[in-house]
């Protein structure tokens, strides 16, 4: 019998996993990777809340694809940062990033 | 669907999903990052199949896989630099970025534990496509425009910066 908490599982190993990518990974696009990868999680979520608690409405689903708008605008702007970073400075490591001191 | 059956597909799914997207983080080339992250991607639409969201998988399918990772590897393949065999390594906090991973599983693990797992599965409406039309055009119909114009601008924006700036004397 699957439940609920079979997706809440994969979506938590899956943010996990994601988070760790986006946190330890020095290539910005990789970075970007763990970004996605945690967006999907909470995807996950959604629509397996939607589907068990409450079925009726589609409102999970909703959600959904708002978050996969919001992921593909961002991947666009976040490649588009990358770039621009790549032509200043031949690189494309967070480690090299520093312009903003303190 | 059997309830054995349902239970098969997800471990499968899960085992496809977790392991694709263990490659991406741990893998040192960048390619093969991208290539498993699609791999991940496609193990997302399955799970969304499993929950009969069809129209979610096929979202998933076509703006994930079809969109995002391309662009993704646009991204690699337009920056890559030196050996790509070391393309895709960890940063100076990798050590503190798995703890805290680590600690997040944990907790996830120990409050899905307490939860209780017995939840009914609800009556989903069979045509998920038309209702989902129904709510994007009903309550939901300013966030909606509101995400176009959102995707409008992001995508203006992104030309705007990753534009070649010429240099004019």
């Amino acid at each position: 019998m699957i439940t609920l908490n079979h997706y809440l599982m994969l979506g938590g190993v899956l943010f996990v996993i994601g988070l760790f990518g986006a946190l330890a990974k020095k290539n910005a696009i990789a970075v970007l990777m763990g970004i996605e990868l945690m967006l999907n999680a909470v995807n996950i979520n959604l629509a397996a809340f939607n589907r068990f608690l409450n079925p009726d409405k589609v409102v999970g689903l909703v959600f959904a694809i708002f978050v996969i708008v919001v992921a593909a605008v961002e991947v666009a702007v976040g490649l588009a940062i990358v770039i621009n970073l790549y032509r200043q400075r031949l690189n494309t490591s967070v480690d090299e990033a520093d312009w903003l001191k303190w | 669907m059997g309830s054995t059956l349902t239970l098969v597909a997800f471990w499968i799914l899960f085992v496809l999903v977790v392991a694709s997207a263990l490659a991406v983080v741990l893998l040192r080339n960048i390619v093969h990052s991208a290539l498993y992250l699609v791999l991940s991607f496609v193990g997302v639409a399955g799970i969304y199949i499993l929950l009969e969201a069809e129209f979610l998988a096929a979202v998933q399918i076509l703006v994930y896989v079809g969109a995002v990772s391309v662009l993704l590897i646009f991204g690699v393949m337009l920056t890559r630099r030196g050996n790509i065999r070391q393309s895709n390594l960890f940063n100076a906090f990798s050590l503190a970025a798995g703890v805290v991973s680590l600690a997040l599983c944990v907790l996830i693990i120990l409050a899905l534990a307490r939860t209780p797992a017995s939840l009914p599965l609800g009556s989903w409406p069979v045509d998920t496509v038309g209702a989902l039309a129904e709510a994007f055009l009903g309550p939901f119909v300013v966030p909606f425009e509101v995400a176009a114009i959102l995707l409008l601008v992001g995508i203006v924006g992104a030309i705007l910066i990753a534009r070649e700036v010429k240099e004019d004397k």
